[in-house]
C-alpha cells in the first residue's frame, strides 16, 4: 500500500483574549491509499482540530500536511467531511440533500442523475428520493449524509464522530453500514471516535492520542483472525478484548500521569 | 402539510367507536366557541344600537351601529369609500414591501460583515427604541404633506425591528451546518444561500406577519398627519368636524382590512411552510 497522506509535525494553537490553548503538540503520522485509520482519545484532546486541518477549514500553526507528496493546499485533492450528525437540510428532499456538494462545487449536470441514482439505489435510499429528511430513519439519514460527501468523489473521508449521535443499536448497524459502503468504494478513511470498541471494530490501524495538547502516543495495528471483517463481526474477534485492554490500559495511562 | 392530511385519512377510515366519541365531543366544543364569539359580537351591536335609542348614550358622539350601516351604504354609492380604502391599502402595500425588502438587505449586509454590524448596533437599538412617531412632523417639513412622507414614516416604523429581528435570526443558524457546507467546499456566499436564507424562511414569514401590522399602524399614522385621502384622513377628518359616523366606520373597516391582510399572510405560511 503506498502511502497517501502524511501529517508532518503539526502544531496547532487557539487563541482567544483569555490566553491561548495548545490544541495540537507536533502530531506526525501517515495514511495509505485504501486504509482505514480509527483515531481515539480523551475528549477535548484535539482530535476535531485534528480533522479540521485535515480539511483544510484550518491552517497549522505549524508544520505541514502533504497528499501525494504534495502540500494540501496546492494538492488539488478533494478531501470528504462528515460530520457528527448528518445535518441534512429539513427544506430539501433527499435528492436535493445529496446534491448540495455538487450544487455547490458546480458539478451538478444531467449526467450526475445517472450515478445519483446507481447509489441512492444500491444503498437503500431510492425509495425515499423524495421524502424530506424527517421522514427518514437515524440510519438511512447517516447514509444520505455519506452519499452526499461520496458524490464529490473525496480521495480521502474524514469520520468525525460520525455515530455519536445516534442510539446504541443504531449505531452498530449504522457502523455497519458506512463501513461497507467505505470499504466498496474503496476509499481512504480516517474515523475519529472516542469508543474504543467502535475505533478497533472499524479500522485497520489505530492511534492513541494523548491529552490536551494532543499528540501521538501509540499506533496499533489491527490484526483480526476472521474471515468475514465487518465491524459487527469484528466485535467477536478473539484478539478483539486484548486490543481493547491496551487500548484502553493506554488511554487511562495518559490521566494517570496529569 | 400534504403529508399531514395523507396520514390523518387514512387512519379515519378504521375508527372505533371511542374515537368518534371523541372526535364529536371535539368539535361540539368547537361550535360552541363559535356561538359564543358570534354572540358576544351580536350582543355588542344590539346593546350599542339600543343604548342609543334609549338615551344612554348620545348617538351624536358615539354614533350608533344603523348609523355606521347607513354610512357606508351612502359612501359606497358614491364610490368615495373605495378610494379612500384603496389609498390607505396603497400605502400599507407599498410600505409592507419596502420594509421586507430593505429590512432583509440590510439584514444580509450586517451578517456578511462582522464589524459592519458591531459599528452599526448601538445606531440599530436606539432607532428601533425611538418612538417613531416622533418622526413624522419632521417627515412632513423634510418631504411635504404627501404620500411619500406617509410611506417614509410607516416604513420607519417597521425597518429597525425587522432588521434587527431577521439579523438575530440570521446569526441563530446552527454552527455546524455552516461547517458543513464549508467541508462542502462551499464559500461564504453558498452559506447564505444554501442554509442561512431557506432555513429562516418560515421566520420570515411570521416576521412578515408583524410587518403588515406594523406598516398598517405606520400608515395611520402619516394619514393623521399628512394626508387628503385615507382611512386616517377619514377618521381624523371626521373627528374633527363631528361626523362621528365616519371614524367609526373607518375604524370598523381597518379591522376588517387589518385581519384581511393577516390572514392572506397566514395563508402563505401555511403553505410554505411544513
Amino acid at each position: 500500500m503506498s502511502e497517501l497522506l502524511r501529517i508532518d509535525h503539526i502544531s496547532y494553537t487557539y487563541h482567544s483574549l483569555d490566553g491561548e490553548t495548545p490544541a495540537l503538540l507536533d502530531v506526525s503520522f501517515h495514511v495509505n491509499d485504501g486504509e482505514f485509520l480509527g483515531i481515539v482519545g480523551p475528549s477535548g484532546c484535539g482530535k476535531s482540530t485534528l480533522l479540521s486541518l485535515i480539511a483544510g477549514l484550518l491552517t497549522p500553526s505549524s508544520g505541514s500536511i502533504y497528499i501525494n507528496d504534495k502540500d494540501i493546499k496546492s494538492s488539488g485533492k478533494n478531501i470528504g467531511y462528515m460530520l457528527q450528525k448528518d445535518h441534512l437540510l429539513d427544506w430539501r428532499d433527499t435528492l436535493r440533500n445529496v446534491t448540495l456538494g455538487m450544487e455547490i462545487q458546480h458539478k451538478l449536470s444531467e449526467n450526475s442523475y445517472v450515478q445519483i441514482n446507481e447509489l441512492l439505489n444500491t444503498y437503500g435510499l431510492i425509495t425515499f428520493k423524495n421524502s424530506y429528511p424527517s421522514e427518514l430513519s437515524g440510519g438511512m439519514r447517516q447514509r444520505a449524509a455519506l452519499i452526499r460527501t461520496l458524490l464529490l468523489e473525496p480521495d480521502i473521508l474524514l469520520l468525525d464522530e460520525p455515530f455519536s449521535a445516534l442510539d446504541y443499536q443504531t449505531r452498530l448497524e449504522v457502523a455497519d453500514d458506512i463501513w461497507s459502503i467505505i470499504h466498496q468504494e474503496k476509499k481512504t478513511a480516517i474515523l475519529i471516535t472516542h469508543d474504543i470498541s467502535e475505533a478497533i471494530s472499524m479500522s485497520d490501524r489505530v492511534i492513541v492520542l494523548s491529552e490536551r495538547p494532543g499528540t501521538v502516543k501509540r499506533t496499533f495495528d489491527i490484526k483480526l483472525s476472521i474471515s468475514d471483517r465487518t465491524p459487527f463481526a469484528a466485535r467477536s474477534a478473539p484478539e478483539f478484548k486484548d486490543y481493547f485492554n491496551a487500548i484502553w490500559k493506554e488511554l487511562n495511562h495518559n490521566e494517570q500521569e496529569k | 402539510m400534504s403529508r399531514k392530511n395523507r396520514k390523518v385519512s387514512s387512519e379515519s377510515l378504521n375508527i372505533s367507536a371511542a374515537q368518534k366519541a371523541y372526535v364529536r365531543k371535539h368539535l361540539l366544543l368547537k361550535r360552541k366557541i363559535r356561538i359564543y364569539q358570534y354572540l358576544l359580537l351580536i350582543g355588542f351591536i344590539a346593546f350599542w344600537e339600543i343604548s342609543t335609542h334609549i338615551g344612554i348614550v348620545d348617538p351624536f358622539i358615539f354614533s350608533s351601529p344603523l348609523r355606521v350601516m347607513k354610512t357606508i351604504a351612502h359612501m359606497t354609492i358614491d364610490g368615495q369609500l373605495f378610494y379612500h380604502i384603496g389609498i390607505t391599502l396603497l400605502e400599507t402595500l407599498v410600505s409592507f414591501a419596502l420594509v421586507n425588502i430593505v429590512g432583509l438587505i440590510i439584514a444580509t449586509l450586517l451578517w456578511w460583515n462582522d464589524s459592519l454590524s458591531k459599528v452599526l448596533e448601538p445606531y440599530l437599538i436606539v432607532l428601533n427604541s425611538l418612538p417613531k412617531s416622533a418622526l413624522a412632523p419632521v417627515f412632513i417639513v423634510w418631504l411635504g404633506a404627501n404620500m411619500k412622507t406617509i410611506i417614509v414614516a410607516a416604513v420607519s416604523v417597521a425597518l429597525f425591528g425587522s432588521i434587527i429581528t431577521l439579523y438575530s435570526d440570521f446569526k441563530a443558524v446552527e454552527e455546524d451546518k455552516i461547517k458543513l457546507i464549508y467541508t462542502l467546499g462551499g464559500k461564504k456566499k453558498d452559506v447564505l444561500f444554501k442554509v442561512v436564507l431557506p432555513s429562516n424562511i418560515p421566520s420570515m414569514i411570521s416576521l412578515m406577519k408583524v410587518n403588515i401590522g406594523l406598516s398598517l399602524v405606520g400608515v395611520i399614522i402619516g394619514e393623521f398627519l399628512a394626508a387628503k385621502a385615507g382611512l386616517g384622513y377619514l377618521i381624523i377628518y371626521g373627528s374633527q368636524v363631528f361626523r362621528l359616523d365616519w371614524v367609526i366606520m373607518s375604524v370598523v373597516i381597518l379591522c376588517i382590512v387589518a385581519t384581511g391582510l393577516y390572514k392572506i399572510l397566514s395563508y402563505f405560511e401555511k403553505r410554505y411552510t411544513r
